[in-house]
């Protein structure tokens, strides 16, 4: 009898052995390697990002009004960076002082520096339509000009004074490529690009400022005014173009931000709330301002 | 609209027919690793081989890790991409599957375990036939769910959950004959109790491999199936023009 009531206590004590056991395991056993279930992407971090484009301090006034409130931020080489926020938050006038676009308007003062290169763009001496061919920038409205589709696409070149067909030819057609065009307007090359549709166009102006083969591409709303086809179009030409190309996008719609972007930032009143990257931005922000934002809780 | 395995790879986003096929085959060869979780954890207890029972017990914590895995996956596209109508159903049931599977992969280490203290006992195998026969049915079953998963095969995962009401037979018939074994011969007492366990724990997978297939229909057909009966899923959902 005595045998028997050992016996029934036997596998409760070897069960209890094994889970008291089972923590060791698996603290002594290396953990889990997430790339065994095939997963090619690996969480991202702008620690491990080289550096294009570095903000520092930035404050710009437009006359008296404040518009940036001390910016200072990171732009990682070879990825795609969005700026998300409310209207007048300010994310347009930072891309725009990214390449100096804000020269032009009247009142403006910029405090602090970006830095390409270890140089800062706001130095005196720098030539500015030297920047602007590193930093090219695409509007919210498709903006060809009156030409031709090919000529679209060489002007910049021919500005430089290249006028080489051989070459002319190559880089116009590497573009349009780039810029998943080719295929729908290799025929009709030297038609006005007037004659294109507005989803057309816009990648028209991607690639003819891809053509000179800038470092940086600002895209300014560049599918607020396509349907919903021709942006995700443009979405998958952006996620393309970050091969060669560090891409700075502003976009009021958010999905957007999340589908493109590697690193999201979030400006609100001038101010930059949260920069960091896309997947932890949208599924667990820091801040409350952010994630009021993106749920849409918003004012 | 049903959905077709082939629709997958149809989105201008690349990234996403990438995010979403990646997904799938993470959840399949989570699927294909917790199989073998069972299928190791019915041989291990029936040759009362002990050691290949710990190492059932020690994967068990990758299957874990699949799961969280998945679930990050799932949460990230919904975040990113918000997938609609059969997008949105994959990324759904494959979440719901992982957690499934995980289940699963606990019951087979529970199998394990009992089947590491029954081969230190070690006396003459009772209701191992039966243990047997379940197992292999149950063990086919999640073959088979997974199968409907990868092929988009609603037909075949309405056969799965029709199989789970024949496991519930079998799994009442083989606890009656456990009885009669304890009844007969009250020192074996401990032992059976331990298989009856084991049973239980198949019984359980059978019911997780329904599940299965029901995320498979609601996958293809786009109806939710659950808490209704193999009648009216026939009825509602298959029988229909």
């Amino acid at each position: 009898m005595l045998d028997e009531a050992l016996d029934l206590n036997t596998p409760t004590r070897t069960e209890n052995e094994q889970r008291r056991a089972a923590p060791e395991e698996t603290s002594s056993t290396p953990a889990f390697n997430l790339d065994s279930l095939g997963r090619s992407r690996r969480k991202l971090s702008l620690e491990q990002e080289e550096s294009c484009l570095d903000v520092r301090n930035l404050n710009l006034f437009y006359s008296e009004k404040q518009a940036l409130h001390d910016i200072s931020l990171m732009i990682p080489k070879r990825r795609v960076t969005a700026f998300i926020g409310p209207s007048g938050c300010g994310k347009s006038t930072l891309l725009r002082s990214m390449n100096r676009m804000n020269d032009l308007v009247e009142g403006c003062r910029v405090e602090g520096e970006i830095q390409l290169d270890d140089q800062n763009i706001y130095q005196k001496g720098v030539n500015v339509a030297d920047l602007r061919r590193r930093i090219g920038m695409v509007f919210q409205k498709p903006n060809p000009f009156p030409k031709s589709i090919y000529e679209n696409v060489a002007y910049g070149l021919r500005i430089q004074g290249i006028n080489k067909k051989r070459v002319l030819d190559e880089v116009v057609e590497w573009a349009l490529r780039s810029a998943a065009l080719w295929d729908e307007v290799k025929d009709r090359l030297h038609e006005s690009a007037l004659g294109m549709s507005g989803g057309q166009q816009q990648r028209l102006v991607i690639a003819r400022t891809i053509a000179v083969e800038p470092e940086v591409l600002l895209l300014d709303e560049p599918a607020s005014a396509l349907d919903p086809i021709s942006t995700l179009k443009i979405e998958e030409l952006i996620n393309k173009l970050k091969s060669k190309f560090t891409i700075v996008i502003v976009t009021h719609n958010m999905q957007q931000a999340a589908r493109v972007s590697d690193y999201t930032a979030f400006m609100y009143m001038g101010k930059l709330i949260e920069f960091g990257d896309t997947d932890t931005l949208f599924t667990n922000p820091q801040q409350k301002q952010t994630e009021d934002y993106i749920t849409g809780r918003y004012g | 609209m049903d959905t077709k395995s082939e629709l997958l790879s149809h989105h201008i986003s690349q990234q996403f027919n990438h995010e979403l096929e990646e997904l799938r085959n993470n959840l399949l060869s989570m699927g294909g690793q917790v199989e073998k979780q069972v299928s190791d954890a019915i041989n291990a207890l029936i040759s009362a081989d002990s050691e290949g029972a710990a190492v059932v017990c020690e994967k068990d914590t990758e299957i874990n890790f699949m799961e969280l895995a998945i679930d990050e996956e799932c949460s990230r596209i919904l975040a990113r991409r918000q997938p609609a109508a059969s997008d949105l159903r994959l990324v759904i049931s494959c979440s719901k599957a992982a957690t499934d599977l995980e289940r699963i992969g606990d019951e087979a280490a529970k199998i394990a375990r009992f089947a590491i203290s029954l081969s230190e006992q070690g006396e003459a195998p009772k209701g191992y036939i039966e243990t047997r026969h379940i197992g292999n049915h149950v063990r086919q079953m999640v073959q088979d769910a997974l199968n409907a998963f990868a092929r988009f095969d609603a037909d075949l995962a309405l056969a799965v959950a029709k199989e789970d009401k024949t496991v519930d037979r079998e799994y009442k018939s083989a606890t009656r004959e456990l009885v009669t074994y304890m009844m007969e011969d009250p020192r074996s007492i401990t032992r059976v109790l331990n298989i009856m366990w084991v049973l239980r724990s198949l019984e359980r997978i059978g019911d997780h491999a329904r599940n299965l297939a029901e995320y498979v229909i609601y996958l293809v057909k786009g109806t939710d199936v659950r808490h209704i009966g193999i009648k009216r899923i026939q009825e509602e959902v298959f029988d229909k023009v």
